[in-house]
C-alpha cells in the first residue's frame, strides 16, 4: 500500500507557558502530584489565539516544507475539541487563510485527541483514491481545564499539520495503518458544558492502554512488523509517563519514545499531542529510519501508523521552524495571567 | 456457641470495571458455596453500605439472592457504613446461633468505581453525623484528620511513626493476591504523599475500589452432614454502637464501642486478647488502626503506633495484625470489608490463606467499624 506519505510537516506552540508547580501552589496540590504526571510546564494560547489560528501557524509550516501551491490542495481535515464554533467549520477558515479555497473538500472533526488523526487516515485514502492531490491534516486545541482539577496540569495550547500526498514526493510514505475504536466513554463534555468530565481511572486501562496497545498489536499482525523494525514509537501522550509505559508493554524501549515525547515541556496538545511527537521525529529522522504513530482519542479509539522516511525529508527539516524552535521560543506567566488567557474569568463592561 | 464455617469466598478488590454488584456478589458467594460441598444456604444476609444512593438500588437482599440464583429464601441487607460488613456477619451467626436457621450466606459486596472521587465521597459521608456534621462541611475523612492530629498531639506520636503502619500493609498486601494495592512503600513516600485532609495523607486512606466476599455458616447439625467437617467456627461474636456524631462520645482518641464489642466477643469465646494469633482489624485510616489496637487491649493507650514502628504486630509477631494488608492495601469496598476480614481469618485458621500466613494459627479476631467509632462488629474465630 505505499502510495501516499507525508509530504510536509509542521508545528506551532504559543508562546506563553506556565509551570505545573504554579499550578500546584495556586491549589494547595503536592509538588508530587505533578512530578508523577511527568509534566514540567504546558502551553497556554493568547487571548488572540485559538485552535483556528494555531492550525493556520502549523498549516502554514507544513505548506513551507511540503513545496507544493496551496490551491492544489483538494481536501482539509481540522481535527479539535476546542472548535471555536459549535456549528461553523473550523476547516474553511484554516482553507481560506492558506489559499487553498474554493476548489477543495472541508471539515472538522471530532473524536477528542485522535480527529486529527482519522482526517490524516482519510487523506491518505483521498490521495491514494486519485480523488485529490494533496490533502491537508490538521491538529490542534487550547484544551479547557476544569480549575484544579489535575487535568489542569496538563491541558494544553499547541498543533500540529501533514500535507499528505502521492508517495513519490513524501518525506515519509504510509506503510501501513490500522484503527481500532469501540465505544467506551472515558472522558466526554456535553454540549453546554465549559469543561470536560472523566472517568479518573477508567481512562487508564480500558481506554488508553486497551485501545493503543489494541491497535499496535493490529497493526503489527497485519504486517508482520515487530518492535525492533522501528526506530522511533509515537504515542498519544496526555502526560509524560503513559507513552514510556504503553511503550514497555508493547515492546518498545525508552530510546525509541523519548524523541516523539513533547508533553514534559508543553503539556498535552490534544490532536497536537502524538501528531507533534510524530512532527518533532521528522524534524530528526534519517532517511530509511521506521515510525510507529499510534494517537488515541478519548470514547475511544487508536490509529497505529507505520510511516517509512525517504531521503526527501533531509532537504525539507530546514524550511520551517521545528517543534523544538516552539518549544524553547517560551514566556512564563502566572496563574492570573493564565487564568486571565484562559477565559476563566472575564472583565465585566457596563 | 458454635457457628462453623463452612465455605468462603472472594472477588480481587480493585477497580472491576467491567463487573457489577451481581457479578462480584455471584463470583463470591459461589466460591463459598463450593467450597462447603454445594450445600445451599437457607438464608442470605448481604453487606452493603452505598447501594441505594451509588446505584439507586434497595430492596438488596432480595436483588442479590435472587440475582444471584437463590431466590426462595429470607433475604435481607444489613446496613451499618463501613461495618455493614461485619454486622451481616453478626446478624448472619444469630441467625444460625439461634436455631432459625441451620445455614446461611453472609455477602458483603460494594460497587464503588463507576463514580468519580467526589460523588463517592459524599456517598461515604453519610456514615457521619448528616445534621450535626455534614451539614456544617466536615467530610468523614476530615472528621478521621480530627482524631488523628488529637492523638498525635496528645501522645506525642511523630508523622514517621504513624506511618509504620500503612509500610506494613502494603508490604503484606503485596503478596496477597486478592489486594487491590500491591505496591511497597516507604515512610517517605507517606510523607510526601498528597494531603487529603492533614494530617490524613493519601498513603493513610484506603482506597476505592470494588470487591465482594462471602462466608457460608452452618449449625452443629448442619455441619456434621458435610462432606467434610469444617475446621473453623465462630466461637463469639460482639457488636456495639455509639454515637454517631464525633464531639458526644467519650473521647477523640478512643472508641468505647470497639472495646465493647470486642469484650463480648473475647468472653463467649472464653478468651482473652493475649490469646490472639492473628487479627484483621478496620484500618480504613491509619488513625483508626493505632486506636483500635488500644481498645483491643493489645497496646497501652498512646503506644500503638510506636509500637508498631518499633516491630510489634509484624509478621512473625503474636497476634500477626493485618496480615491481608488491611484496608489500607487489601482495599475496603466498604459493606463488603468485614465479610472480607472474617472470610481471611477463617482461611489463616485452615492454614490456606495465599498471602502472608500465620503460621499454626487457632485463635483470630476481626474488627469491623462502620463510620469513627459508633458501629463495631468484632468476630472470634477458633480452630476446631
Amino acid at each position: 500500500m505505499e502510495r501516499s506519505g507525508i509530504v510536509g510537516w509542521g508545528a506551532y506552540i504559543p508562546v506563553y507557558r506556565i509551570r505545573a508547580s504554579d499550578i500546584a501552589l495556586q491549589w494547595g496540590w503536592e509538588p508530587s502530584v505533578p512530578r508523577g504526571l511527568g509534566v514540567e510546564e504546558k502551553a497556554v494560547a493568547g487571548v488572540d489565539e485559538d485552535a483556528v489560528t494555531i492550525g493556520v501557524e502549523a498549516a502554514r509550516n507544513a505548506l513551507r516544507r511540503a513545496g507544493v501551491d496551496p490551491a492544489r490542495v483538494g481536501a482539509v481535515f481540522f481535527g479539535t475539541e476546542s472548535k471555536p464554533y459549535a456549528v461553523k467549520p473550523s476547516a474553511t477558515i484554516v482553507a481560506e487563510a492558506l489559499g487553498i479555497t474554493p476548489d477543495t473538500m472541508a471539515s472538522d472533526l471530532e473524536f477528542a485527541c485522535r480527529a486529527a488523526s482519522e482526517g490524516m487516515r482519510a487523506a491518505f485514502a483521498l490521495v491514494e483514491a486519485g480523488h485529490v492531490e494533496y490533502g491537508l491534516a490538521v491538529g490542534a486545541d487550547t484544551a479547557q481545564a476544569s480549575p484544579g482539577d489535575v487535568l489542569e496540569f496538563t491541558a494544553a495550547s499547541g498543533g500540529a499539520a501533514f500535507v499528505v500526498g502521492p508517495a513519490g514526493e513524501s518525506a515519509a510514505v504510509l506503510e501501513a495503518v490500522y484503527t481500532y475504536v469501540t465505544d467506551t466513554p472515558d472522558f466526554w463534555r456535553r454540549g453546554l458544558s465549559p469543561y470536560p468530565a472523566h472517568g479518573e481511572g477508567f481512562t487508564g486501562e480500558p481506554a488508553y492502554f486497551h485501545h493503543i496497545e489494541s491497535a499496535v498489536r493490529g497493526l503489527l499482525e497485519r504486517t508482520g512488523l515487530r518492535p525492533s523494525d522501528f526506530d522511533y514509537a509515537v504515542f498519544h501522550q496526555p502526560n509524560g509517563k503513559f507513552p514510556l509505559r504503553v511503550g514497555r508493554r508493547l515492546g518498545f524501549p525508552r530510546e525509541k519514545i523519548l524523541p516523539g515525547l513533547v508533553t514534559p515541556r508543553v503539556g498535552n496538545t490534544y490532536n497536537g499531542s502524538a501528531l507533534l511527537g510524530l512532527a518533532r521525529v521528522l524534524d530528526q529522522a534519517k532517511p530509511g529510519q521506521r515510525v510507529l504513530v499510534a494517537p488515541f482519542g478519548s470514547g475511544s479509539g487508536s490509529d497505529a501508523y507505520s510511516f517509512v522516511v525517504t531521503d526527501r525529508v533531509v532537504e525539507r527539516q530546514g524550511l520551517a521552524p521545528t517543534v523544538d524552535y516552539y518549544v524553547e521560543r517560551k514566556r512564563y506567566v502566572d496563574y492570573a495571567t493564565y487564568a486571565k488567557m484562559r477565559g476563566l474569568f472575564i472583565r465585566t463592561t457596563y | 456457641m458454635k457457628v462453623y464455617v463452612a465455605g468462603v469466598g472472594m472477588t480481587r478488590v480493585g477497580r472491576l470495571f467491567d463487573k457489577g454488584i451481581l457479578d462480584l456478589a455471584a463470583e463470591a458467594a459461589w466460591k463459598a458455596i463450593d467450597e462447603a460441598g454445594g450445600v445451599l444456604p437457607e438464608a442470605v444476609v448481604v453487606g452493603n453500605m452505598m447501594s441505594g444512593s451509588l446505584q439507586s438500588q434497595d430492596n438488596l437482599g432480595a436483588y442479590v439472592a435472587a440475582g444471584i440464583g437463590l431466590r426462595g429464601r429470607p433475604a435481607f441487607k444489613v446496613e451499618a457504613a463501613c461495618g455493614s460488613g461485619g454486622a451481616a456477619v453478626y446478624t448472619g451467626v444469630s441467625l444460625v446461633a439461634s436455631g432459625l436457621v441451620d445455614s446461611v450466606l453472609v455477602v458483603g459486596v460494594e460497587k464503588m468505581t463507576d463514580f468519580p472521587t467526589a460523588v463517592v465521597t459524599e456517598a461515604l459521608a453519610q456514615a457521619a453525623d448528616s445534621e450535626y456534621e455534614l451539614f456544617y462541611g466536615a467530610t468523614f475523612v476530615g472528621l478521621n484528620a480530627l482524631m488523628m492530629r488529637y492523638y498525635m498531639e496528645k501522645y506525642g506520636v511523630s508523622r514517621d511513626e504513624m506511618s509504620a503502619w500503612p509500610v506494613l500493609m502494603h508490604r503484606n498486601g503485596a503478596i496477597n493476591p486478592y489486594a487491590q494495592v500491591r505496591r511497597e512503600i516507604t515512610v517517605e513516600d507517606v510523607a510526601r504523599s498528597q494531603v487529603v485532609a492533614d494530617p490524613i495523607r493519601l498513603l493513610d486512606s484506603s482506597p476505592i475500589g470494588d470487591g465482594a466476599a462471602a462466608v457460608l455458616l452452618v449449625s452443629e447439625e448442619a455441619a456434621k452432614t458435610l462432606p467434610e467437617k469444617p475446621s473453623v467456627a465462630i466461637a463469639g461474636a460482639g457488636m456495639s454502637v455509639d454515637t454517631v456524631e464525633i464531639t458526644n462520645r467519650e473521647g477523640l482518641d478512643t472508641i468505647p464501642a470497639a472495646r465493647e464489642a470486642a469484650e463480648r466477643a473475647l468472653r463467649a469465646a472464653g478468651l482473652s486478647p493475649r490469646d490472639l494469633d492473628v487479627v484483621e482489624i478496620h484500618d480504613a485510616f491509619t488513625v483508626n488502626a493505632v486506636i483500635l489496637l488500644e481498645e483491643l487491649g493489645l497496646a497501652p493507650r498512646g503506644r500503638a503506633a510506636r509500637l508498631v514502628a518499633e516491630g510489634r504486630f509484624h509478621p512473625g509477631d503474636r497476634p500477626t495484625a493485618n496480615p491481608s494488608g488491611g484496608l489500607k492495601s487489601r482495599g475496603h469496598p466498604v459493606g463488603a470489608t468485614g465479610v472480607y476480614q472474617v472470610a481471611e481469618v477463617a482461611m489463616q485458621l485452615r492454614g490456606d490463606f495465599p498471602g502472608v500466613r500465620v503460621e499454626g494459627a487457632e485463635k483470630g479476631l476481626t474488627l469491623n467499624m462502620g463510620g469513627d467509632g459508633s458501629t463495631v462488629a468484632v468476630h472470634v474465630l477458633t480452630r476446631v
